[in-house]
C-alpha cells in the first residue's frame, strides 16, 4: 500500500498489507493475520522442497543485483560440515530507498520469519540481520519481535517445537553504507572494519566467520513466507511483462512528486501510470524533469524514458536504467541537475570505505569537479576529465562503490549536457586583483 | 654438536600450471598468483600493496593485467594462475587502467620527492617514471594532513601514504602488535594509531622498508642521506646470534643505516630494530690506525713488515691463550684457534645477554638473548664459551685479546700473562701496556663469515674502508701465523674459508662459491 498514502487500486499489496497497521507489530496481531504459517509449513518441509518452490517461483534479490534466490540458496552445499549462516542486509542506506525501513518498523514478525525459513532453508542455525545505525526504530521493534519469537519457542533451540534450531541475531550497524557491500557486511559483523572483501572466495565458500554463508535483502526474505504459503505459481502469475521478473515490489518514491511513500506493485507494472497516477503526479505547475528510479547508483533517466519503461528487471535496462533497490527519486524542472550530481558525488565520496585507489580518490575527485562546475567556476576540459575519471573507476576495484559514484555522473552528463554547459560556458567570474602593484 | 647426517624432508612436488605472460611461457605451483608467476617470467608486475611477506590486500589495483577471456581486468596479485592461461601487462587497456591508478595515486601526494628521503628508492616513483602520466589534470586544491610521531623510530608522513596497508598487516599479521589502522573513509582516510600505541615494537622499524612510498620514515636516518648517494654491501647483523641478513648502507666511507635483505630461510624480510640501528660503533673515530710496539712506557707506530715479525718473536714456542670475540668471522676465529692450539694453548670467549624479543608472525625468528653473531662458529673451531674472558689462562702464556671486550677484565689476571697482544680495532684503556697491537678492520670492512645458532654459515662483505693501516682480521691473524712457519699467507677470505672448510669438519666441502648469499647449514645439521 501507499504508506503512508491510502491504497490504491492499481496496487499489489502483498508484503506492505499491514503498514500502518499497530496490532500486526506485535506476535499476537501478527499471528491473527496468518503469521508463522509460512514457517510452520516450511519446516515440515525438507530444506531442497523449500530451495525449490524459491526457485519455481522465481523470486529475485530485491536488494539491487536482482540475483534470483533459489539459485543463490542452492549454492549452499548441504552436509558439508561446516556451520552455515544467513544474513539478511537490512542495512538500507540507498539514498532513495526507504521499503526495508516500513518492513521492519509494521511487520517485524514478518522478516523474523523469512530470516527463520531462509536459514533452514540453507542449512543455516543462526541468522544475523545486519541493521542500519541510523534505524533506530526499526532496531527496537525487530528487538522486540525477536523477543518475543524466542519467548513463544519460534526461535531457538527447538523451533515450533520441530526439533529444529533456528537462532537469530541482530547486529546494529555503526552507519556506514559501505556495509551494505554483502563483503563488508560479513567483516562488520564478524567486528571488523567494514571494508568489502576481495572476491573470489564467494559468500556461498566462504563468508562470515570464514564459512560458507548466504546474503539476502530484507525484502526478498519477507516475500519467502508468502510464496511457501501460497505457492510459487501464485508468485510467478504476478508478473505483467518479463517472465523473468515476478513477484512484487515496493518502490520508495521520493523527491519533487505529490504523493511520496511506498507502493507496492507487481513487477512489470507501467512507470507512467506508477509516477502520475499512484504518486499524483508532479507538484502543482511543475514538470517532472528526470527520474533515478532505483537508489543512487543506478543511471538517471529522463522522462521520456522513465515513461516509456516497464516496472521490472529487464524493463529498466531497456530504458537505460536499472531497477537496483526500487528507491525512485523524482527530480522536477526546479531542480538543477548538476547541483544534484554534485550532491549524490559527496555522498559517495564521503562514504568510500578507502580501500582502492580509484574509489578513495576518484570519488573526491569527482565530487571536487563537479562542485567546482556546480559554483560556475568548470572548465570546459573538466567534462572530458569527468569521463575518464569514471572510466578509471568503473570495473576496476573490489565492490561497486567506485562504479556507483560514476554511474549518475556519466548518466547525467550525457542526459542533462545542457545543463553543464550552461554553467561552464557563463562562468561567474571572480577577478584575481594583482597583489603587488 | 651431532653429526648425523642432515634429515631429508620428502617435500610432496606441487603440481605446475602452464600459462603464457607476455608471451613467455612459464610453469608454476598451482595456487601462485600470477604476480609471483611474472616474476618468474622475469616481467615485475608493477604493484604497491602486495608484499611476498605479507597477506593479500588487493587495495592499490596497480597490479591490473589483462587475461585473456576475462571480462574485466584481473588484479594479479589476488588472482590465481590457471592452466592455459594467458595474460597480458602491456596491452592498452591495462596501461590505460594503471595509468589511472598512478593519477589518482598523485593526486593528493605533495609530489616533494626532493626533500623526500624515499626518492630514488620509492616504487611510486619508480612506476610513475615507467607507466605514469606526464602531468596530472587535477585542478582543485590538494588534501593536506600534519606530519605525526608514530613512537619508535618511525615518522608519518600522511600526504605521502598511499594507504597500501602494508604497515598495518605488519604489525597486524607479522609482529601481532595491533597498532595502526585506517582511520577515516573516502579521501580523508589515513593510517591511525590506536589510542595509547606506539611503535615501539621491537620490530616495528620493518614497516618503513615496507613502505612502498615516503610516508613511512625512519627518524634515526632523517634527511641524512639521498638513495643514490648510498652504497649498498649486503651483509649480515651481528647483533644477535639470529644472523639477520642485511644490507650496509654507507654515503663517503661512512654506514648510514642498515636494512634487511630477504633470506627465506632466516628473516624472510625483516629484522629487529636493535640491530637496525646498532650502527653508530661502526663509524667510531677512536680507532687504533696503526700497529703498535711497546718501548718502554709508550707505543710507537711500526709498519706491518715490523710489527708482524715482532709479534712471531713474542708468540714462538709459548703456550698461547686467545680471548676471542664473538663477533669475529669464522675465518679469524679459525686461523687464532691455530694460533692457540700450535703450541697446546687454549681460547675462550664470553657473550653478551639481553632479553630475547621474538617476532610472532615468522617462525624462528627473535631478536636472541645472546647477543653476538658468532658464538657457535667460535665454538666449532675450538674456542670455549666462558663466563670471564679470561678463563683458563695460565700463568706465564702469551694472552692474545682478539677484539674481546676487555671491560671486566681485571689487572691482577692480565698480571698472569707473559706478553699481552691485542688484534683489535680500539686500544681500551686497562689493555695500555700491551707488547703489540695489530690494527684490525672491523666486520663491515672485510669479507668473512658467521655460523648462526641454527648452524647456518653466511657471508658478510665488505662495506666501508678500515680507517689508516688496519687490516682484515683473518690477514693480520695469517700473516703472523706465515711469519711463525705455521702456514701461508693469505690473500683472500675465500681462501681462509676453504682452508678451513678442509680442516674442519663441520664446514666440510662448503666455498664461498656454495653459500652464495644465502648462506648453508654446517654439516651435522641445525645446532
Amino acid at each position: 500500500m501507499g504508506y503512508p498514502h491510502p491504497s490504491h487500486a492499481g496496487e499489489t499489496p502483498v508484503l506492505s498489507q499491514y503498514f500502518g497497521d499497530r496490532e500486526a507489530i506485535t506476535l499476537d496481531g501478527w499471528r491473527k493475520r496468518g503469521g508463522y504459517n509460512g514457517l510452520q509449513k516450511a519446516l515440515s518441509m525438507s530444506p531442497s522442497e523449500i530451495v525449490d518452490v524459491v526457485k519455481a517461483s522465481g523470486l529475485r534479490g530485491r536488494g539491487g543485483a536482482g540475483f534470483p534466490t533459489g539459485i543463490k540458496w542452492s549454492f549452499m552445499k548441504p552436509g558439508d560440515g561446516k556451520p552455515h549462516y544467513l544474513c539478511c542486509n537490512a542495512d538500507e542506506s540507498e539514498p532513495g530507498t526507504f521499503k526495508d525501513r516500513e518492513i521492519m518498523r509494521w511487520t517485524p514478525h514478518a522478516l523474523v520469519e523469512g530470516c527463520a525459513i531462509g536459514a533452514y532453508a540453507i542449512g543455516a542455525e543462526t541468522a544475523y540481520i545486519y541493521i542500519r545505525g541510523e534505524f533506530t526504530e526499526p532496531l527496537a521493534r525487530m528487538r522486540a519481535a525477536v523477543r518475543e519469537a524466542y519467548d513463544a519457542g519460534i526461535l531457538g533451540k527447538n523451533a515450533m517445537g520441530t526439533g529444529k534450531r533456528i537462532d537469530i541475531v541482530i547486529h546494529k550497524g555503526a552507519g556506514a553504507y559501505i556495509c551494505g557491500e554483502e563483503t563488508a557486511m560479513m567483516n562488520s559483523i564478524e567486528g571488523r572494519r567494514g571494508n568489502p572483501r576481495i572476491k573470489p572466495p564467494f559468500p556461498a565458500v566462504s563468508g562470515v566467520f570464514a564459512q560458507p554463508t548466504t546474503i539476502n535483502n530484507v525484502e526478498t526474505l519477507v516475500a519467502v513466507p508468502h510464496i511457501i504459503v501460497r505457492g510459487a505459481e501464485w508468485y510467478k502469475g504476478l508478473s505483467l511483462s518479463s517472465p523473468k521478473s515476478t513477484g512484487s515490489k515496493l518502490f520508495s518514491v521520493c523527491g519533487n512528486i505529490a504523493k511520496p511513500g511506498n507502493y507496492e506493485v507487481t513487477l512489470g507494472f507501467s512507470f507512467k501510470d506508477f509516477l502520475y497516477d499512484l504518486c499524483g503526479g508532479p507538484l502543482p505547475g511543475r514538470k517532472f524533469k528526470a527520474i533515478i528510479p532505483g537508489g543512487i547508483s543506478v543511471p538517471i533517466q529522463t522522462m521520456e524514458e522513465a515513461e516509456a519503461t516497464k516496472m521490472d528487471y529487464e524493463g529498466f535496462v531497456e530504458q537505460g536504467s536499472m531497477l537496483g533497490s526500487g528507491g525512485v527519486i523524482v527530480f522536477d524542472d526546479q531542480q538543477n541537475m548538476v547541483k544534484q550530481i554534485a550532491r549524490a558525488a559527496r555522498f559517495f565520496a564521503h562514504e568510500s570505505c578507502a580501500q582502492c585507489t580509484q574509489c578513495r580518490e576518484g570519488t573526491a575527485w569527482t565530487t571536487k569537479i563537479m562542485e567546482r562546475i556546480r559554483d560556475g567556476e568548470g572548465t570546459a576540459e573538466d567534462l572530458d576529465t569527468l569521463f575518464s575519471i569514471a572510466d578509471n573507476m568503473t570495473g576496476k576495484t573490489i565492490c561497486v562503490l567506485s562504479d556507483s559514484c560514476a554511474v549518475p555522473v556519466v548518466s547525467g552528463i550525457n542526459k542533462f549536457r545542457s545543463e553543464f554547459e550552461a554553467l561552464i560556458k557563463k562562468p561567474t567570474f571572480h577577478p584575481v586583483t594583482a597583489a603587488v602593484a | 654438536m651431532a653429526t648425523t647426517a642432515e634429515p631429508t624432508t620428502a617435500i610432496a612436488q606441487p603440481k605446475m600450471v602452464n600459462l603464457t605472460i607476455e608471451g613467455r611461457p612459464v610453469s608454476v605451483p598451482e595456487g601462485m598468483s600470477i604476480l609471483e608467476a611474472g616474476k618468474r617470467a622475469g616481467i615485475l608486475i608493477p604493484h604497491y600493496c602486495y608484499h611476498p611477506g605479507l597477506s593479500i590486500a588487493g587495495n592499490c589495483r596497480m597490479c591490473l593485467v589483462e587475461v585473456e577471456k576475462a571480462p574485466k581486468l584481473a588484479p594479479s596479485c589476488a588472482t590465481a594462475v590457471a592452466e592455459g592461461q594467458v595474460v597480458h601487462i602491456y596491452t592498452e587497456k591495462a596501461l590505460e587502467a594503471r595509468k589511472g591508478v598512478l593519477e589518482m595515486l598523485l593526486i593528493n601526494h605533495p609530489l616533494d620527492c626532493p626533500i623526500c628521503d624515499k626518492s630514488g628508492e620509492c616504487e611510486l616513483q619508480d612506476f610513475t617514471y615507467q607507466e605514469g602520466p606526464a602531468e596530472s589534470r587535477l585542478r582543485d586544491p590538494k588534501r593536506f594532513n600534519p606530519i605525526e610521531d608514530f613512537g619508535g623510530d618511525v615518522l608519518y608522513t600522511t600526504n605521502r601514504c598511499i594507504l597500501c596497508t602494508r604497515c598495518v598487516r605488519f604489525m597486524d599479521e607479522i609482529a601481532q602488535d595491533t597498532v595502526l589502522n585506517v582511520t577515516e573513509r573516502g579521501d580523508r582516510a589515513l593510517i591511525g594509531k590506536f589510542e595509547g600505541k606506539d611503535m615501539t615494537h621491537a620490530w616495528a622499524g620493518n614497516v618503513i622498508d615496507l613502505c612502498p612510498v615516503g610516508a613511512l620514515l625512519s627518524k634515526d636516518s632523517l634527511n641524512k642521506a639521498r638513495s643514490w648517494e648510498l652504497d649498498h654491501a649486503p651483509s649480515v647483523c651481528p647483533g644477535c646470534s639470529q644472523g639477520c641478513n642485511m644490507s650496509i648502507d654507507t654515503r663517503d666511507n661512512v654506514v648510514v643505516r642498515l636494512r634487511p635483505r630477504p633470506n627465506e630461510s632466516v628473516n624472510k624480510y625483516f629484522m629487529c630494530d636493535v640491530g637496525r640501528l646498532d650502527y653508530r660503533w661502526i663509524n667510531r673515530q677512536d680507532r687504533v690506525e696503526v700497529p703498535l710496539l711497546r718501548r718502554g712506557e709508550a707505543h710507537v707506530a711500526a709498519d706491518w713488515d715490523i710489527a708482524i715479525p715482532a709479534t712471531a718473536a713474542l708468540l714462538d714456542g709459548k703456550r698461547v691463550f686467545v680471548a676471542a670475540s664473538p663477533n669475529l668471522s669464522n675465518e679469524t676465529l679459525y686461523l687464532l684457534s691455530r694460533l692457540m692450539r700450535a703450541n697446546g694453548g687454549s681460547g675462550a670467549f664470553t657473550v653478551a645477554t639481553g632479553s630475547e624479543a621474538p617476532l610472532p608472525g615468522v617462525e624462528d625468528l627473535a631478536l636472541r638473548a645472546e647477543r653476538a653473531a658468532n658464538g657457535n662458529g667460535a665454538e666449532l673451531v675450538g674456542f670455549k664459551r666462558a663466563a670471564s674472558p679470561l678463563d683458563g689462562l695460565a700463568a706465564g702464556d702469551v694472552l692474545v685479546i682478539a677484539d674481546a671486550d676487555s671491560t671486566n677484565i681485571s689487572a691482577d689476571k692480565l698480571a698472569l700473562a707473559s706478553a699481552i697482544i691485542v688484534i683489535g680495532t680500539t686500544l681500551p684503556e686497562n689493555l695500555r701496556m700491551a707488547s703489540v697491537v695489530l690494527p684490525i678492520a672491523n666486520y663491515a670492512e672485510e669479507d668473512g663469515t658467521f655460523t648462526n645458532l641454527r648452524g647456518r654459515v653466511q657471508r658478510f662483505s665488505q662495506a666501508k674502508a678500515a680507517p689508516g693501516m688496519a687490516r682484515p682480521s683473518w690477514w693480520v691473524v695469517g700473516d703472523v701465523l706465515a711469519a711463525l712457519g705455521k702456514g701461508d699467507a693469505y690473500y683472500l677470505a675465500s681462501e681462509v674459508f676453504s682452508a678451513m672448510a678442509s680442516d674442519v669438519t663441520a664446514f666440510a666441502g662448503m666455498s664461498y662459491d656454495t653459500l652464495g648469499m644465502r648462506g648453508l647449514v654446517v654439516s651435522g645439521g641445525a645446532l
